[in-house]
């Protein structure tokens, strides 16, 4: 069980971010007088969501601050505990360091410990002290605003444009040995070119000339010195021989502008220096044009940021000299500062990274960041609409063609062809960009439980059914979180210790099962496990002790229905993997607003069954469209077991009617989806039209239609979006020629056929089941 | 179908309380001229081929594809018997968009739109008719011809109709 959930990631730092930004915005809008619960409940929720992915991915740190902050949050939402100005402000405060930590993760970005520390214990001591106010002091990073004393440009040199591909690089080296240099030399010479110089301070710069990254080249530095005291610059065209004048001279060209900075002993404020930095940055650039920006673009791409620079810098440490690096507009300038303090090192060469906003590309974690993009789900819903029109008006072209005289129009006709194929290939892209298999979501599990069990003591055997069920993306990114929280309630509520589950006389390994399947109108995926189910009675009892409404006289489902109210949870022990009774309730709410339904289905000592019905408001199927009169149906094509042509002897009847059919030993009732249907057709005997197998839940029927119109994807639309859920059809779809053609419920249509066949007495043995029937019209 | 308990109870009110003036489209149902809010109309189009739903009441024509979404047609005619019903070039559909539901009705044409008055707006009495009374917002007689102002989207909500989920479903 080797998973590499890195490939998750990306979905839990943006999941993460729209959860801090939406619990800022609620923070924000928040009257603390009277703060209405719904906002402090989605707070909390957002703080549990976190908590929960967090947790998922291993980022204990993100964990912790969560877990205090949910702590204090939880007595708020309680009203344990006023809500005061400090709490919002330490919430921000908590909102912030997530932030920077989630950045941390993503992008490598530099995570402050001590500010990290300072909310932690901010939040501690809030949440202990019931609300003493306690100065939240170094949170907020504004250090006095110190005069930085800008030294006009003192050199800026255009980076040596080479045609060989190979980029040139100043490496400022700190003090070091001479045998430490010249060990570096070698190392470096590996990468490319090196040329050794000795400036005026005694300091080495090597001259690089290289097809590598700067990234690379830091890499290799780190093995003999801080990187933190490394300066990378793009060469300059004349090192040390300051040429302002050159500077748009030599395009394709990256500027670099060491600007010298004078701080004195306070901490630097880094906005202003950055802001110097980037008026220089611009300047400078301004004159280039765009050409460079496209020429510079790849120089820096893998260019790595420097944490440790940036958490000087941000903290207000004696960070000397900072080089703030631009990838975007290539401009690099550096700034040399000299530090007039009590002996803070003057450490050359913290690298500082700044995005003007210009472009998104410079480094790995910008990378990922440009290769998925975040798009409003309406967009593609438009986007697929769109293209599907453009089918069936492409579809128009070519009928409207297939009359014209293939000599005379043959360009034309070519064209027409091409542009069916164009057509075809853009509408698969399209939909593909929906379509995700649930693996994508159940493979985010395996670890979780595997880490949760570990944790718990307990023995869980994970087990997952139908990955390989596609679903809409919209879907699988909002089923996520309900299914973190369902499994981890199972693995943490669900499964039993080892132990009671022997005393239980079960097996100690308890199976947590996720399977997802398509039924009927519905995707259903199902979190089931063996434990030890919901416990009526306890259920009812703490409802009462809540204060909810409730009597011993309701049914099953709505007992187990209240496990859904915010605040509900039966866990003895608050601990950090669930027992807030926050889970069920985001679950409800997600669910609720996919316009899905879940459902509890549990018995006690033998374990709980929590399923959740989406619907499939844009699912893609594999279809059979069969005709029937002058209508086209789809069915689907995994519930198709065989399609024949019954010849007159294999058809059966009981007592004249009820008619069968015999395939390979066995008889399979006949569904005639004229007479279920009430529609008009000229072909009502079997063997002149086509009989197509279907089996759903274990049972076989043969339904029988007028002809196989063909196989095809097509999109499901639901129905009930402006009508209403019709018997026997799961949702319809648009043919090629624009026409709706419905696609059939099987399991319905089986069920159906059974029901007229019981009701008209076709089938002999009525007098049992109906779910029967199948198995009692096979002979023996 | 929380539009559904909500209406129910207020239609009668709806008369009184609100004030039925406004711009209405107004069609024909064989003899009978009828008025419906502006508001509620998306577009008017002709009649296509529409798929036919199974067992459902003869006057639910089916379902047709209008630009990827999936539109139930009824036909006003069928349901209330008035004027022939035929298909043909000159069959108009009225698209309705009610509360996000859209729906097309099918009626015998479409004559005009008319800005009415509160004091045009006579008061149903009633009557025993195929349109529950209850459905009916008003009559305003124009031009010597009386105007029958329909609630489209209460009607078209009413369980009668057939369009919306009921609540027990099975």
């Amino acid at each position: 069980m080797t998973i590499d959930m890195s490939q998750f990631y990306e979905v839990f730092f943006d999941e993460a971010e729209e959860l801090l930004a939406e619990a800022e915005r609620l923070l924000l809008g928040i009257d603390i007088d009277s703060p209405d619960d719904e906002e402090l409940n989605a707070i909390f929720r957002a703080a549990h969501s976190i908590k929960g992915g967090a947790a998922t991915f291993g980022f204990m740190d993100m964990t912790e601050i969560t877990h205090v902050l949910e702590n204090l949050l939880d007595k708020i939402r309680k009203h344990e505990m006023a809500l005061t100005a400090e709490h919002v402000d330490a919430f921000l405060a908590a909102k912030d360091v997530l932030k920077m930590e989630v950045d941390g993760h993503r992008l490598a970005a530099p995570v402050d410990q001590d500010q990290v520390a300072d909310v932690k214990m901010v939040l501690n001591s809030l949440s202990a002290a019931g609300g003493v106010v306690i100065k939240p002091a170094p949170i907020a990073v504004t250090p006095e605003p110190v005069p930085v004393v800008a030294a006009p440009v003192a050199h800026e040199s255009p980076v040596q444009a080479r045609d060989d591909g190979l980029t040139q690089y100043h490496v400022y080296l700190p003090e070091i040995a001479d045998k430490d240099a010249s060990n570096l030399q070698e190392e470096l010479g590996l990468l490319g070119d090196v040329v050794s110089n000795k400036n005026e301070h005694g300091r080495y710069v090597f001259v690089l000339t290289t097809d590598s990254t700067q990234a690379d080249i830091i890499s290799i530095c780190s093995f003999v010195l801080d990187p933190d005291d490394l300066v990378i610059s793009l060469a300059p065209h004349a090192l040390s021989h300051p040429t302002p004048a050159t500077t748009a001279a030599v395009p394709p060209v990256a500027v670099a502008a060491p600007v010298a900075a004078k701080v004195d002993e306070k901490p630097t404020d880094l906005s202003a220096k950055v802001k110097i930095e980037e008026e220089v940055g611009y300047g400078l650039f301004s004159e280039d044009g765009k050409d460079d920006v496209e020429e510079g673009y790849g120089f820096f791409a893998p260019f790595k940021p420097h944490a440790d620079a940036v958490v000087a810098a941000l903290i207000g440490d004696d960070t000397a000299t900072t080089v703030a690096n631009s990838g975007e507009t290539v401009a690099v300038a550096s700034v040399v500062a000299e530090t007039s303090s009590d002996g803070a090192a003057a450490a050359p060469g913290g690298v500082e990274r700044r995005s003007p906003g210009r472009r998104e590309s410079d480094k790995a974690p910008a990378n990922a960041e440009t290769s998925s993009i975040r798009v409003g789900i309406e967009k593609v819903d438009q986007l697929i609409n769109l293209v599907g029109e453009l089918v069936i008006t492409q579809a128009m072209i070519e009928q409207r063609i297939s009359n014209l005289d293939p000599v005379q129009y043959e360009p034309l006709i070519n064209s027409v062809g091409q542009l069916t194929r164009n057509t075809r290939d853009l509408q698969e892209s399209v939909m593909s960009i929906r379509m995700m298999p649930m693996d994508f979501v159940f493979s985010r599990f395996p670890r979780m439980v595997r880490d949760l069990a570990a944790k718990l003591g307990k023995k869980v055997d994970f087990v997952t059914i139908g990955a390989t069920t596609e679903l809409d993306k919209g879907l699988i990114e909002r089923i996520v979180d309900p299914l973190t929280h369902l499994v981890r309630n199972s693995v943490d509520h669900g499964i039993e210790m080892p132990a009671g589950r022997k005393a239980a006389g079960k097996p100690e390994m308890g199976v947590l099962t996720l399977s997802a399947a398509h039924k009927g109108g519905s995707i259903v995926i199902e979190v089931t496990d063996d434990g030890a189910g919901l416990n009526r009675d306890k259920l009812l009892a703490k409802a009462a002790k809540n204060g909810l409404d409730v009597s011993e006289n309701m049914t099953d489902t709505e007992v187990f229905a209240l496990i859904f109210a915010p605040g509900f949870s039966t866990a003895e022990v608050v601990t950090d993997v669930s027992g807030r009774g926050v889970g069920m309730d985001v679950v409800k709410r997600n669910i609720a607003a996919m316009n899905g339904v879940v459902e509890i289905r549990s018995a006690l000592g033998f374990g709980t069954t929590i399923s959740i019905a989406l619907p499939l408001t844009l699912a893609i199927l594999d279809g059979m469209s069969v005709s029937l009169g002058n209508s086209i149906y789809v069915i689907p094509l995994n519930l198709i077991v065989e399609t024949l042509q019954p010849r007159a002897e294999d058809i059966k009847t009981v007592t004249g009617e009820g008619r069968m059919v015999h395939v390979r030993g066995e008889y399979l009732p006949i569904i005639a989806l004229h007479s279920l249907f009430n529609q008009q057709t000229e072909i009502t005997d079997p063997t002149d039209g086509v009989l197509v197998l279907i089996e759903s839940d274990g049972k076989k029927s043969a339904l029988f239609v007028d002809r196989l119109v063909g196989q095809q994807q097509v999109v499901i639309k639901s129905l009930e979006t402006n009508y209403r859920k019709v018997a026997g059809v799961s949702g319809a779809t648009i043919m090629g020629d624009g026409g709706v053609a419905l696609i059939l419920d099987v399991s319905a249509l089986i069920q159906m056929g059974q029901a007229s066949n019981y009701l008209t007495g076709a089938i002999p043995f009525s007098n049992n089941a109906n779910q029967k029937n199948v198995n009692q019209t096979n002979p023996n | 179908m929380s539009t559904e308990t909500s209406s129910s109870t207020t239609p009668t009110a709806n008369s009184k309380a609100k004030s039925a003036a406004g711009e209405y489209l107004t069609f024909v149902l064989g003899t009978e001229e009828y008025g419906l809010e502006i508001l509620k109309v998306q577009e008017i189009r002709g009649y296509d081929a529409v798929t036919q739903i199974a067992n459902t009441p003869d006057f639910i024509k089916g379902v047709v594809n209008l630009r990827g979404k999936i539109v139930p047609i009824v036909d006003l005619r069928i349901k209330f018997h008035l004027g022939k019903v035929e298909y043909d070039e000159f069959t108009v559909v009225i698209i309705l968009n009610l509360n996000g539901r859209v729906v097309g009705i099918v009626v015998d044409g479409v004559s005009d739109v008319m800005a009415l008055k509160d004091d045009q707006i006579r008061d149903v009495p009633s009557l025993v008719t195929s349109i529950d009374t209850k459905y009916i917002v008003g009559l305003a007689t124009v031009e010597q011809q009386m105007l029958i102002l329909v609630d489209i989207e209460q009607l078209m909500s009413s369980q009668e109709m057939a369009l919306l989920d009921t609540v027990a479903v099975h």
